[in-house]
């Protein structure tokens, strides 16, 4: 084990760590939009817009993330027609290939979060809002979201983990993330346990602090979560249970 | 059931058979499978080429079994340092920085590394200045630098696709970093890919393998002169581990031995279609 090459490595792997984050969070961003749509058309009863929605989600949740960069950045290339196409500036970049197949992937499991979400919000709540005369886009807005969003949050925050670590993929179309950068020392010094120990250290350290910040943002938006959590303890307490 | 008790013998026997001559020492060669014609996969998914076949000449010779596995050119040297496999024949040249780590046989072969484009661009027709054929790193003459330099220019701010981890991209690092964006791959399929897609300008890499993609119906145009030397290396040998002294003993006689014999140059020409030995 090559600790001083490790050291040496850490700040080379940790500057791409601004490329992981672009990547992820531009797909979390554009994804999230995606699937509050496809989530709503999933939703709307109507079959004309169930149908492909559902269809989009079967097929990206189906399919592995390495198919699905792999076809949008080679695949698509090969073909004049997407070549001479308007969209070849943007589907030539690898990094916007990378932000695509990202946010298609994660639009597919956020859409099953956001209708998981939305389907527990209790109805006796979306009547009462209708009683006050609320409809359509209002009531969405003020009360199905926020009571679907809380519900949805620590799921939410799983994909986001899940999106950090899917975002190394990138690495295969040639993008220098923290995967890549790896990849490239690790061509230099043919080692490549200590490289890979550097960078899922990093991953380690990245999702630490995020799983802490959408722990913290679930306690903000549902206080009584914590309430609850000090009762347990108190009563916890209270039996002579020590509480780990 | 009498047949079907014989045919189970007769397996039988041939499965013990090697084991008979316990003398015999197994050697596990790993290739990478995706670099015709020195190595290939076919469409069975079995492992093909010229150094396949030159294995399995080179363990005859030397009275040992042999068994050729298929590994991932990015972990190549790595698993041959973890044991995975004693030997590597995979296209992969001696070269300084390789022999940090790991020790080599004598070369089987060499091939110059070329530049393409493809067919339709305005490179693929460009003429070498002063003709020169082969520019030699370690023997630089006034011509070759002349024509490096024109080279130098007429690529000038290209994007430039190669593999990663070859010599390839040892001497665009070296040699062109501040003319070319370089972008490298982990197979020369993908890198041929993504210069027919137009993503990268041009491909840097061996002048054989890039002849055997284009035979095969890529679009792919070889400019400018071959290289080799220096950077690039003493040639391809066999990758061993450094405290393998007599397999590389055993490897060094017998490659020796095919040299002498034609059995390089005969393979060679079945390949590549030109001979690719060093002698």
């Amino acid at each position: 084990m090559d600790f001083a090459l490790m050291w040496d490595s850490l700040p080379k792997v940790l500057a791409g760590a601004g490329m992981t984050f672009q990547l992820t969070f531009l797909a979390l961003g554009l994804g999230f939009v995606l699937a509050t749509v496809i989530a709503l058309a999933s939703l709307s009863g109507r079959r004309w817009l169930s149908l492909p929605a559902d269809g989009y989600v079967y097929v990206f949740r189906s399919t592995p993330l390495l198919v699905q960069i792999f076809l949008i950045y080679y695949g698509l290339g090969q073909f004049q027609a997407v070549r001479a196409s308007f969209l070849w500036p943007f589907l030539r970049e690898p990094f916007a290939c990378a932000v695509l197949a990202l946010m298609l992937n994660t639009g597919a499991y956020t859409a099953e979060i956001i209708k998981g979400g939305i389907r527990s919000v209790p109805w006796g709540q979306v009547e009462a809002a209708r009683a006050c005369g609320m409809s359509g886009l209002l009531l969405f807005r003020r009360i199905l979201f926020p009571v679907a969003f809380r519900q949805a949050l620590p799921a939410y925050g799983n994909e986001i983990i899940l999106m950090i670590k899917a975002s190394s993929l990138a690495s295969t179309i040639t993008l220098l993330e923290i995967t890549g950068i790896a990849r490239v020392i690790i061509a230099e010094t043919f080692r490549p346990i200590e490289l890979f120990i550097v960078s899922g250290g990093i991953y380690l350290v990245i999702n630490a602090v995020l799983s802490r910040a959408v722990r913290a943002l679930e306690l903000y938006l549902s206080p009584q979560l914590k309430d609850s959590l000090d009762s347990e303890q108190r009563r916890q307490q209270a039996l002579g249970v020590r509480v780990g | 059931m009498k047949k079907l008790l014989a045919t189970a013998l007769a397996a039988a026997a041939l499965l013990l058979a090697p084991g008979a001559d316990a003398q015999q020492r197994t050697i596990r060669i790993a290739s990478e499978g995706a670099f015709p014609p020195w190595n290939a996969t076919d469409a069975s998914g079995k492992l093909i080429g010229f150094e396949v076949d030159l294995a399995n000449q080179l363990c005859q010779r030397m009275q040992v079994r042999c068994e050729i596995v298929a590994q991932a050119w990015d972990g190549i040297i790595p698993a041959l340092q973890a044991r995975r496999y004693d030997a590597i024949m995979a296209g992969m040249s001696i070269t300084a920085r390789r022999l940090e780590v790991i020790n080599f046989s004598i070369p089987y072969g060499s091939s110059p590394a070329r530049l393409a484009v493809q067919r339709q661009h305005r490179l693929a027709s460009w003429q070498t200045p002063g003709n020169v054929e082969r520019i030699r790193m370690d023997a630089l003459t006034p011509p070759m630098n002349t024509a490096l330099e024109e080279l130098r220019k007429a690529i000038s701010g290209m994007t430039v696709g190669v593999q990663t981890q070859t010599i390839h991209s040892n001497f665009l690092d070296e040699h062109l970093k501040n003319v070319v964006r370089v972008r490298t791959y982990d197979t020369m399929e993908n890198m041929v890919l993504d210069l027919n897609a137009g993503r990268v300008d041009a491909v840097f890499g061996s002048g054989a393998n890039l002849k055997a993609l284009s035979d095969k119906g890529d679009n792919i145009a070889m400019f400018g002169p071959g290289f080799s030397g220096g950077t690039f290396g003493a040639g391809v040998g066999v990758g061993l581990r450094k405290d393998d002294a007599d397999l590389k003993a055993m490897f060094d006689q017998a490659i020796t031995w095919a040299n002498e014999t034609g059995v390089i140059r005969r393979l060679s020409m079945q390949w590549f279609g030109f001979d690719i030995s060093i002698n």
